[in-house]
């Protein structure tokens, strides 16, 4: 993060007391950033495009039984695994902490995605489709990619871009909870928050120091970005 | 006296004939099989043309498990590879006398099986269109590729070997094309002068070849050990978990000389059968073979337990529950694996009449075949099937276009073998007469002394 030169550095805190589980933010995310729909079938197979995903995971021995759901996405590490082993310099990293992803440059070795300890990068096995109407709501601002590209979660870099550019305009920088990812202004239960993790001001940034913080496998030394808070509260831990 | 020199150009004719028998007009079976062989691998390239054109939704490749039997391909037939450069660097270096008959059969499987192996990246990657890419030159924005990628290391690895097993294969077929230049007549000839590059058997030619040979030899060595490391690194390098290890190099290179040993020994049979060759591939050299196969495999054994005991002593949950997950889900292929490549070779080839039996090395051979192909399935699925996150756990089974295109790889080998043994000399000529002038005795004063006593 020191490293960083730029004014930014973008974060995530998602707190895992207020998911519902309710899908939300998995399908704002897929009208957001023309993520293909590929059916039953072929979800089953393992094909599925999902920049975000809620896993589902049972807690306890019946009847105390409850389910426990944690949004998975890009964790845009800044020890990304995912960058070295890219042979085209597909997958790098940004200025501003994030991996970002070209499409146009990757020819589809799939090594970012075996090295991706969150199996959160997803591959373009087909030509993407879209079953009528979804076909007319394309986002003008995405590209949509071909087949044999990687692609993943990338923390709606063109709302980012807008946001930037307008503050840019107006001589300033781009102010706390101005920029909002498609998930993070979708949840209802306000789960997900969004922001500058450089400007020590931020919501983001004072969320991020809660004691209920974790990151997922974080022992594997990547130093991701988004910053889970435990969830438990209520249920007891 | 000049009777006994007429005998003995005589008994070279006949050798000379015999030898190069392979390269007689095609008969009616091999064109048969030619055209067999070329039928399954138009197939193959059929069903990456439907890849090529639908995209990789028609392989069994998913999430998690990314790569699949396209990979499992390239490491098996680079490991194949590697027969070459055991067979003749090392045992040249070694002196070796007995590698003689089978050297350029080994050679040229070298080349074919690498040749092989480099198709798989390109059938692999998602847009084979864009794989130049991966070439070290700019782009029209200065752009290189990235070389920290172990894909690179292996793009070049892949590169510097097939260019040097090539120029290794040709090097030491000079003497014999123009053995096959001087006896062929009509645009063979002209083939064959351009390929044998003027050689006419000069003493310095000779000197100069003996030397090009030696270093070939001593600098393939180094490069097959590198391209199998790296091979190794494209896995170990990641932080996939039944990967990252230190031990993946060694036990690649062992596993890479193991399944190519085995392989010259089936194409040993193979060729004797074909080319009438028991004269010349006696059992003596089965039972070295059989030797030499005996040490890999307790190489490759010794390493595989290495790593299996620290995995099962550490526990590391993550570890364990791939390997778990590994002897629960491929049960039947681990203990294919572990029979096959230790239990049953182990102690078979400790007997001299199981190395000297063509027959049981011949089953041998292609069980240790199997059994490196099955190793090679068990080291990058389940590891991928089962990663850090469980709530992405998966399952990987080949698809009909995954296994046309395997097929395709071994029956387009197959063909690329049989022309070459169409073509050029498959038996080495030069080595094998070398071979005899060093048995001769020799005159000095009133004793009679060995030519050469090293070796054999």
């Amino acid at each position: 993060m020191s490293k960083s030169k730029s004014n930014y550095k973008w974060g995530m805190v998602i707190d895992l007391d207020r998911c519902t589980g309710c899908s939300a933010c998995v399908v704002a995310c897929q009208a957001e950033n023309n993520v293909p729909v590929v059916g039953e079938e072929r979800s089953a197979e393992g094909r599925m495009l999902h920049w975000l995903r809620i896993e589902r995971y049972w807690d306890g021995e019946y009847p105390h039984v409850r389910a426990r759901f944690i949004p998975v996405l890009c964790q845009q590490c800044d020890n990304a695994p995912c960058e070295p082993v890219c042979p085209v310099y597909a997958s790098y990293q940004t200025p501003e902490g994030l991996n970002g992803q070209v499409y146009n440059r990757c020819v589809g070795t799939r090594y970012c995605a075996n090295n991706c300890p969150w199996s959160v990068r997803v591959f373009n096995f087909h030509e993407p489709e879209w079953p009528k109407p979804l076909n007319d709501q394309l986002n003008p601002d995405v590209t949509v990619r071909s087949k044999g590209v990687m692609e993943k979660c990338t923390f709606c870099i063109q709302r980012i871009n807008r946001g930037k550019m307008k503050a840019k305009e107006e001589g300033r920088l781009v102010r706390d909870d101005e920029i909002q990812p498609a998930c993070a202004q979708t949840c209802p239960p306000g789960a997900i928050i969004f922001g500058n993790m450089a400007d020590k001001g931020s919501f983001v940034f004072r969320l991020s120091r809660s004691s209920r913080r974790f990151r997922l496998l974080e022992d594997l030394g990547t130093e991701p970005v988004v910053i889970y808070l435990k969830g438990g509260g209520r249920e007891g831990a | 006296m000049p009777e006994e020199e007429g005998l003995k150009q005589k008994n070279i004719q006949e050798m000379n004939e015999k030898m190069l028998s392979s390269i007689r007009p095609p008969t009616g079976k091999w064109v048969f099989l030619a055209v067999v062989l070329g039928a399954i691998t138009g197939w193959a390239a059929y069903a990456w043309w439907v890849q090529l054109s639908t995209g990789l939704v028609v392989a069994g490749i998913n999430r998690p498990v990314m790569w699949g039997f396209y990979i499992i391909n390239f490491v098996f037939w680079v490991g194949l590879s590697h027969s070459g450069t055991m067979v003749s660097g090392i045992l040249r270096l070694s002196k070796a006398n007995w590698r003689r008959p089978i050297l350029r059969a080994a050679e040229a499987m070298t080349v074919f099986a690498i040749s092989v192996a480099a198709m798989f990246p390109l059938i692999h990657i998602g847009r084979t269109w864009k794989a130049y890419y991966l070439i070290p030159l700019p782009n029209s924005m200065g752009l290189w590729p990235n070389f920290r990628s172990p894909l690179l290391w292996d793009l070049t690895a892949i590169n510097t070997y097939i260019l040097g097993s090539s120029l290794f294969l040709f090097l030491g077929m000079l003497p014999d094309l123009a053995v096959v230049r001087d006896r062929s007549v009509g645009i063979k000839k002209k083939i064959y002068t351009v390929l044998a590059m003027g050689w006419r058997g000069t003493d310095r030619e000779w000197s100069l070849y003996g030397k090009a040979s030696t270093i070939m030899a001593a600098l393939i060595v180094p490069v097959a050990v590198s391209v199998h490391s790296i091979v190794s690194w494209d896995f170990a390098m990641t932080l996939v978990p039944g990967w990252h290890s230190t031990i993946f190099a060694p036990y690649f290179v062992s596993g890479a000389m193991f399944s190519g040993v085995a392989a010259v020994i089936t194409l040993m049979v193979i060729l004797r059968k074909a080319f009438h060759l028991e004269h010349h591939l006696r059992e003596e050299h089965f039972d070295n073979m059989g030797k030499l196969l005996l040490v890999i495999s307790l190489v490759w054994s010794y390493l595989y337990f290495a790593e299996v005991l620290t995995i099962w002593y550490g526990h590391k949950p993550i570890e364990w529950e791939v390997f778990i997950f590994t002897a629960d889900r491929y049960s039947f292929l681990l203990g294919l694996m572990v029979l096959g490549n230790a239990f049953i070779t182990i102690p078979a080839l400790c007997f001299r009449r199981v190395r000297r039996s063509v027959t049981v090395m011949l089953f041998i051979s292609i069980l240790v075949n199997v059994c490196m192909f099955t190793e090679r399935f068990l080291i990058i699925v389940p590891p991928l099937s089962h990663r850090n996150v469980p709530f992405m756990w998966g399952n990987y089974s080949p698809s009909w276009v995954e296994l046309s295109i395997t097929a395709g790889a071994l029956a387009g080998f197959a063909l690329m073998y049989t022309m070459f043994a169409k073509f050029f000399p498959i038996v080495s000529l030069t080595d094998v007469r070398e071979g005899l002038e060093m048995k001769k005795k020799l005159k000095i004063g009133r004793s009679t002394v060995n030519a050469r006593i090293e070796g054999e």
